[in-house]
């Protein structure tokens, strides 16, 4: 009995977007089928992995972590060389925790300062992402999109109340917006949409949909992105064809579970593999959903995805 | 073609006698239409109703139960390729393998872990499903062993596994009123095996080396009067397990392919010797479409995210998932402790959780049901509002576990806390911070 698989009739394709300094030509996106479907559509770039960086040492932690990252945490450079030299992350994002005005507060010249410094010393793509302090993020991610001019960073979390303001630094300075949005189709269109109308050029856009840990709503962010690829690749909504990145290690590490030792919950089982085996099944998840950028903390996490993902483009 | 609740109405009794569980004929014609009710709920149907029924409502993946009572395991059923289009229904079957040439201790330590290992989430309890037994010694004798022994070790279903039917036969025979899966028909004994599935009336695994011959089989045992069949389609690489899980659901519900309407059984335990990758595929296949996913060995760091996952996969997208309402003790608070009060949907329960842990005050949170709405979504829904948590917070009992009456609300409902204050003279409102990651500051501060 010859069986033939039905194939999607994709009439959308996902857009190719340079990433870090177009010269390098790391390209992310082109995906003509959904994820990992290669047997009825090209997918010409596999996913990214960063590794996020804190500007400030976490104040809590699971234990692994604090292992693996306490020589390096008070020194953002010397954490991301870490990541780069000893876990081969493909790029690294930068936390602005320290400019939280409910945390340490540390100025948008501060900060920026900082990211020009980690930008100077590494050789990959970089990420940027604020705390989601609208007002505060506006005024931090502005400076640092001036500071890095020519840097080709990529700036988040771009959102609805100031767009204009990031958006128009990023178009004058050359930088990637993070457009996010809380977990909903029709507003990260919109935003999309309200970031075109600004100037800011689709090659620099990503869509960030918002990112639940696997049991803290995987699930909302899981059809969010199924939808919008669909959305995008099957029903013709050019506003959607855009990749998504997807900001994975801090959700998934702030969680109890991912924190708990073997003193505390014995029944979790290994506290590193654990917390590891939550972090990789949400970035699978997400990856499934369409994720084209993942943000990762944990450089086991790194290596078991990136296996996952080379057996599944293979 | 899918019937509509109207027409399946027009099959019914009509006397509304409520025998099958719904309060009219028409409820129940509903639900038959949206695949939640089973017509074999209606004592009185007629037969030729049944027959014209079954045949437009036979699901385009039939729906196996392993196992009985209870706790049996129903796989497949499924109607959907994306969940958010209506929800996934039968969560995959988790499971552990033991073989008959493992020492007697190590058969009992997995065993026993299988057995043992449960969470509770949101009132709902995660645990394993499954405990597979493999003939790997093939000596018939030793399986009837083997089997024997785990059916008494555990009420877990089961799935016995043999090349040798005569192996299978033994197990069949010495488990069979537990009904499990028999792993598996192959085009070389597939006469046979269809032969024991019938005489031991239990669900059969067909296993190929491709889809095609996979179809064959099923279509041969589908004439030989089987129904409850189970797929493997041979696949022990992802890639090309994961193209054919693909290609079986969407055969099976764009194209109405029977050979393939058939939940899957798929093996992360034969594809690699690394626990963390077995995991990965595991993971993968409870996203795509494995009916049944078998591991080599129960772990909690392992089965936890993978029941988590399986959970929020599972989960029906359009009934937010609700935690219970109460009094939530965190860190052993006493009378001096702060008093916080949210919602119960499951979100938000979860995140201000673990934000008061984290900040190792110890605290009692209040959990107020709101149907499984949001803060916000709740309070415009005017099920979070100064009336009802003035109620709830009397009754709950808090006031007698506190000295000091201080009420901390969401931030996001700041606008109430004047008529709280009206409701609960008692008390003093204190509005908290409008997002849960500042909990812990607030708490400290």
């Amino acid at each position: 009995m010859a069986v033939e698989i039905p194939k999607v009739s994709y009439t959308g394709k996902i857009k190719t977007i340079p990433i870090g300094d177009p010269s390098k030509g790391i390209l992310v996106g082109g995906d003509e089928a959904y994820p990992f479907y290669g047997f009825e559509g090209a997918l010409p770039n596999a996913p990214r992995i960063a590794m996020d960086v804190q500007d400030t040492p976490p104040e809590e932690c699971a234990a692994t972590i604090r292992e693996l990252f306490s020589d390096v945490w008070d020194d953002p450079v010397a954490w991301a060389q870490k990541c780069i030299q000893e876990y081969g992350a493909d790029m690294i994002d930068l936390e602005l925790a320290s400019t939280d005005p409910n945390g340490l507060d540390r100025s948008a010249e501060e900060a920026a300062e900082m990211v020009k410094k980690v930008a100077d010393s590494i050789d990959v793509p970089l990420i940027v992402y604020g705390t989601a302090n609208v007002e505060k993020d506006s005024d931090v991610l502005r400076m640092v999109c001036e500071v890095c001019e020519g840097r080709h960073l990529m700036v988040g979390p771009v959102q609805e109340g100031n767009y204009k303001k990031i958006g128009a630094a990023a178009i004058a300075y050359k930088h990637t917006v993070i457009a996010n949005t809380p977990i909903d189709i029709n507003l990260a269109k919109q935003l999309n949409i309200l970031l075109g109308n600004l100037g800011v050029p689709d090659e620099q856009i990503l869509i960030d949909p918002t990112t639940g840990g696997l049991g803290y709503g995987l699930e909302y962010t899981y059809s969010v992105m199924e939808r919008i690829r669909m959305a995008a690749m099957v029903q013709q909504d050019e506003k959607l064809q855009l990749p998504m990145i997807c900001n994975i290690g801090k959700e998934v590490w702030k969680t109890k579970e991912a924190k708990q030792t073997i003193e505390e919950a014995p029944e979790l089982g290994d506290p590193t593999q654990r917390g590891v085996l939550m972090e990789a099944i949400t970035a699978q998840d997400l990856l499934l959903a369409g994720a084209n950028i993942l943000i990762l903390r944990h450089p086991e996490t790194v290596k078991l995805v990136r296996s996952m993902i080379q057996e599944l483009m293979g | 073609m899918a019937m509509t609740g109207i027409q399946i109405f027009k099959l019914l009794p009509k006397t509304n006698c409520k025998d099958c569980g719904f309060p009219t004929c028409l409820a129940f014609a509903m639900a038959l239409a949206a695949g939640k009710a089973e017509l074999d709920k209606c004592p009185h149907v007629s037969e030729e109703s049944k027959a014209q029924l079954a045949e437009s409502s036979a699901p385009p993946i039939r729906a196996v139960t392993i196992g009985t009572g209870d706790n049996a395991l129903k796989v497949g059923g499924e109607l959907v390729l994306y969940r958010h289009e209506k929800t996934f229904f039968n969560p995959t079957g988790l499971g552990v393998v033991v073989s008959d040439t493992m020492s007697d201790d190590e058969v009992t330590a997995k065993v026993e872990k299988a057995d043992k290992l449960e969470y509770e989430r949101v009132g709902i309890m995660l645990r394993p499903d499954l405990v597979a037994c493999k003939c790997e010694s093939g000596d018939p004798a030793k399986f009837e062993a083997l089997v024997n022994k785990v059916q008494g070790m555990t009420s877990l279903n089961l799935v016995l596994m043999s090349d040798n039917m005569d192996a299978l036969k033994a197990g069949a025979m010495a488990a069979k009123d537990r009904k499990p899966l028999l792993y598996a028909a192959t085009k070389d004994n597939a006469d046979a095996a269809a032969e024991l599935a019938k005489e031991t009336e239990c669900p059969l695994a067909v296993k190929g080396t491709s889809l095609d011959e996979v179809a064959e089989l099923t279509d041969k045992l589908t004439k030989a009067g089987l129904k409850d069949l189970v797929i493997d389609s041979g696949a022990r690489e992802i890639k090309t397990l994961l193209r054919d899980q693909v290609a079986i659901r969407r055969l099976a519900l764009e194209k109405k392919f029977t050979a393939l309407g058939f939940p899957t059984i798929t093996l992360p335990c034969e594809m690699t010797d690394d626990p963390m990758k077995e995991a990965m595929y595991a993971a993968l296949m409870i996203n795509k479409y494995g009916g049944i996913a078998l591991l080599s060995d129960i772990q909690g760091q392992a089965m936890f995210p993978l029941l988590v996952n399986r959970l929020n996969i599972y989960t029906d997208p359009q009934r937010p998932m609700a935690t219970k309402e109460g009094i939530y003790e965190i860190g052993n608070p006493d009378e001096n402790s702060p008093v916080l009060i949210t919602t119960n949907f499951s979100l938000t329960y979860f995140i201000v959780m673990g934000e008061i842990e984290s900040s190792r005050v110890p605290s009692y949170l209040l959990i107020i049901d709101t149907e499984g709405l949001s803060v916000m979504t709740a309070w415009a829904a005017g099920k979070f509002v100064a009336d009802a948590i003035g109620i709830f917070v009397k009754k709950c009992g808090i006031s007698d576990k506190v000295k000091e009456h201080t009420l901390i609300i969401p931030g996001l409902a700041a606008g109430m806390s004047g008529e709280l204050e009206e409701e609960l003279p008692d008390w003093k409102i204190v509005i908290g911070p409008r997002e849960a990651a500042h909990i812990p500051a607030f708490l400290k501060g």
